[in-house]
C-alpha cells in the first residue's frame, strides 16, 4: 500500500482517475457531513453544562461504575477474540477443507445479524435453561444476565473485525518463508514466533482494536443478556440511553463524549504505533 | 390486513387514475398514538367506534395506529408527527406535550371524567405455578431468597409504577418512619435478578428464560401471559396495596385542528367511556369506572387498596424530581 501511493506520488501524469482536486473536496465534504458535524453536535449538546455539571456527570459513581465493567469486558472479549479469530483467519487461509467458502460467508454474519437479535439469541442460548447455559450452569458457571454475558455479546458482535484485519495479511505471507525458517532448522514455535508472528502482528492488534472500540459502543446486544443490574452489569451505552430517556440530553452527550474520546484515542495511538512498527521493520 | 387493505386502495385508486374515490374507502381518518402493548385492545376498540360513527355520523373512519414506548411516542408528536389522540400509560408523557409543544392545553385532565383515564390498572405478581414461594405481598418480595423481575426503573413506565407501589406500601407499613421506608425499598430493590429496559423483556426474562420467582408488571399483562402460556401455569397474586396505574387519553388539540378531526377525535375518546366500551376494556384484563361493567367482571378483579401519586408523592412532577432524578432516591437506594 505504501509502495503503491509512493509510485503514484512519483509518476503524478499516471492517474487511473482524473480529477483529484473533485474527489478530494467530495471525499472531504462526505466525512465532514458524515462523520464530523455529528460529533460537532453531540459536543455542542453538552456546551450548555459548566465544568463542574459535566466532571460530576462523568464522574458519577453508578457512571465510573459502568465505565469499569465495559472496559473490562471489552478488553477480555476483544483478547480472546485476538486468539479465536487468529486461529479462524489461520484456518480459512491456510487449509482446504468442504464448506470452506460458506465457513468463510458466515464470518460475516456477527455483522449482518441485527445486533438486538444477536443480543435476544444469546440470552437464549445461555440463560440457565438455554441449550449452553443449561450445560454451563451444571459446572456452576452463569453467563446470561452475568458480567460475563457482556463479554460473550461483544465478543460475538465483534469477532469479524479480527478474522477480516488478518486474513488479508495471512493470505499475502508467502509459505515459502516458512518453509524457509523450517529448512535453516527452526522449531514450529520458532518459526511461528519469528518469522510468522511478525509479519501478523500489526494485523492483528489492528483487528483487536478494531474490536475493542467496536465493544465499547456495543448496545444491542449486550442490553439483552446483561441483565443491567447497577454497579455490577451496566454497561455505559446503558447509561446514556437513561439520560436520553429523562430526556437530559446534555447528560446523554456528555457520557457519550467520554466513549467516544476513549476510542480516539485508541485509534489513533494503535495508527502511530503501526507507522512505527512498519518503519522499524521496513524501514521506511 | 390493513396494509393489504391501504395497498389495495393506492392500487385502485392508480387504476382509476386518481379521480374516482372507491365507495368503502374511509371518508375520515384519525391517527392514535398509543403505548407499546395496546395492539390489541385497540384493534378491537376501533372496529366498535368505527361502528358507533357511522350510526351517528354516516361517515365513515378509519382509526390508524401508532405503537411505542410511550416517552418515545411523546417525543415524535413534539418533532412532528401529526397523531390526532394519544392514549398512552403514563401522566408525565401527555404532560410533555403541552410543556414542550404546546399541543394541548395544561388543564388536559380534566377534559374528560376520571382525570382523563377511562380505564386503570395496578401493578400485580405473576409467579410461578403453585406459588412455591408463597408470594402474597410486597413484603414477601423482600424475603431473602425471593427473586424478582421487573423492568428497570429508570428507562420504563412500568418499572416506575412497580417501584412507586413498593414505595407507598412502606410508606403505610412503617407509617411514614422514612429510615424504615428506606432500608425496605432498597432490600427489595437489592432482590432483583434482571432490569430489563422495557416490560415486554422482563416478561420474556421471567417467562422464557426461567429467571425470578415473582414478575411484577400491570394487572392486565399478567392476566394476558396466563392466557399465552396455559401450559406453565402460572398464577397471578393481586397484593392488599398496590398503586393505581392510570392510562391517560387526550385530544392533541393543535394537531387534531390542523388536521380538521377536533370533533371526531373528541368523540373517539368520549365513547370510551360507554358501557360497550367499557366491557371491551374489561374483556383485555383492565380495570374501568363503569359500575355495571365492575359488577360483571368483580370476580376477576379482586379489591385491593390502591394508591395514587398523589398520595405518594404529592405529584407526578415531583415524583420525577424527588425519586426519578438524577441523584434521586431510586439513585440513592441503589448505591451500594
Amino acid at each position: 500500500m505504501a509502495l503503491a501511493l509512493q509510485s503514484l506520488s512519483l509518476n503524478p501524469g499516471k492517474r487511473v482517475l482524473p480529477g483529484f482536486a473533485l474527489s478530494l473536496g467530495i471525499s472531504l465534504l462526505f466525512i465532514s457531513l458524515v462523520l464530523l458535524l455529528p460529533v460537532t453536535g453531540l459536543l455542542m449538546q453538552t456546551a450548555g453544562m459548566t465544568w463542574q455539571e459535566y466532571w460530576s456527570v462523568i464522574t458519577d459513581p453508578r457512571v465510573v461504575a459502568s465505565y469499569k465493567v465495559t472496559v473490562y469486558a471489552a478488553l477480555i472479549a476483544s483478547l480472546f477474540n485476538g486468539v479465536v479469530g487468529l486461529l479462524l483467519a489461520w484456518v480459512l487461509v491456510r487449509y482446504e477443507f468442504p464448506g470452506k467458502r460458506l465457513v468463510d460467508a458466515l464470518m460475516d454474519l456477527p455483522f449482518a445479524l441485527p445486533t438486538a437479535v444477536a443480543g435476544i439469541t444469546l440470552s437464549a442460548l445461555f440463560a440457565t435453561n438455554g441449550w449452553y447455559g443449561s450445560l454451563l450452569a451444571e459446572v456452576g458457571i452463569k453467563v446470561a444476565y452475568t458480567p460475563l454475558g457482556i463479554i460473550v455479546a461483544m465478543s460475538f458482535t465483534s469477532l469479524p473485525f479480527v478474522v477480516r484485519t488478518v486474513q488479508p495479511v495471512l493470505e499475502d505471507l508467502a509459505a515459502e518463508d516458512e518453509e524457509a525458517g523450517i529448512t535453516m532448522g527452526g522449531s514450529d514455535l520458532t518459526v511461528f514466533r519469528r518469522v510468522v508472528f511478525p509479519s501478523l502482528w500489526p494485523g492483528l492488534l489492528t483487528g483487536i482494536a478494531l474490536s475493542f472500540t467496536r465493544s465499547l459502543g456495543e448496545f444491542g446486544a449486550v442490553i439483552f443478556i446483561a441483565g443491567n443490574m447497577p454497579y455490577i452489569s451496566e454497561i455505559t451505552s446503558l447509561m446514556i440511553f437513561i439520560r436520553l430517556q429523562e430526556f437530559d440530553y446534555a447528560g446523554a452527550s456528555a457520557i457519550a463524549s467520554v466513549v467516544l474520546l476513549a476510542s480516539l484515542i485508541l485509534l489513533f495511538a494503535i495508527n502511530i504505533w503501526q507507522a512505527h512498527y512498519l518503519h522499524r521493520i521496513h524501514g521506511r | 390486513m390493513k396494509l393489504v387493505k391501504n395497498a389495495k386502495s393506492i392500487a385502485l385508486a392508480l387504476a382509476l387514475g386518481l379521480s374516482a374515490v372507491p365507495a368503502w374507502a374511509a371518508d375520515q381518518r384519525l391517527l392514535n398514538s398509543s403505548y407499546d402493548i395496546s395492539r390489541e385492545l385497540f384493534a378491537s376498540y376501533n372496529e366498535h367506534f368505527a361502528a358507533v360513527w357511522k350510526e351517528k355520523t354516516g361517515k365513515n373512519v378509519e382509526v390508524r395506529q401508532s405503537h411505542g414506548g410511550s416517552s418515545r411516542q411523546a417525543q415524535a408528536i413534539i418533532e412532528g408527527l401529526r397523531a390526532d389522540v394519544v392514549t398512552f400509560n403514563q401522566v408525565t408523557d401527555v404532560d410533555i406535550l403541552h410543556e414542550r409543544g404546546r399541543l394541548l392545553p395544561e388543564d388536559w385532565r380534566e377534559q374528560l371524567p376520571n382525570a382523563s383515564s377511562p380505564y386503570y390498572s395496578t401493578m400485580a405478581y405473576l409467579v410461578r405455578k403453585g406459588n412455591p414461594k408463597g408470594i402474597q405481598n410486597w413484603d414477601d418480595l423482600a424475603r431473602a431468597e425471593v427473586s424478582s423481575v421487573f423492568p428497570n426503573p429508570k428507562t420504563s413506565g412500568n418499572g416506575r409504577y412497580t417501584y412507586l407501589a413498593a414505595y407507598g406500601y412502606a410508606q403505610k407499613a412503617f407509617a411514614g418512619d422514612e429510615a424504615q421506608i428506606d432500608e425496605f425499598v432498597k432490600t427489595f430493590l437489592s432482590r432483583v435478578a434482571v432490569f430489563d429496559t422495557g416490560g415486554r423483556g422482563a416478561t420474556t426474562t421471567f417467562v422464557e428464560r426461567g429467571i425470578g420467582d415473582v414478575l411484577i408488571t400491570f394487572e392486565s399483562e399478567v392476566n394476558n401471559i396466563i392466557a399465552e402460556y396455559p401450559d406453565q401455569g402460572f398464577e397471578v397474586v393481586v397484593p392488599k396495596v398496590s398503586f393505581l396505574a392510570e392510562f391517560p387519553v387526550a385530544v392533541v388539540e393543535r394537531h387534531a385542528q390542523r388536521n380538521g378531526n377536533l370533533d371526531l377525535a373528541r368523540a373517539y375518546l368520549e365513547e370510551l367511556y360507554s358501557e360497550e366500551a367499557q366491557r371491551l376494556l374489561a374483556g383485555f384484563s383492565y380495570r374501568v369506572h363503569n359500575e355495571v361493567v365492575q359488577a360483571e367482571f368483580a370476580e376477576q378483579f379482586p379489591e385491593l387498596e390502591l394508591l395514587t401519586i398523589e398520595e405518594i408523592a404529592g405529584s407526578w412532577s415531583n415524583a420525577m424530581e424527588v425519586h426519578f432524578g438524577n441523584n434521586g432516591k431510586l439513585d440513592q437506594l441503589q448505591r451500594r
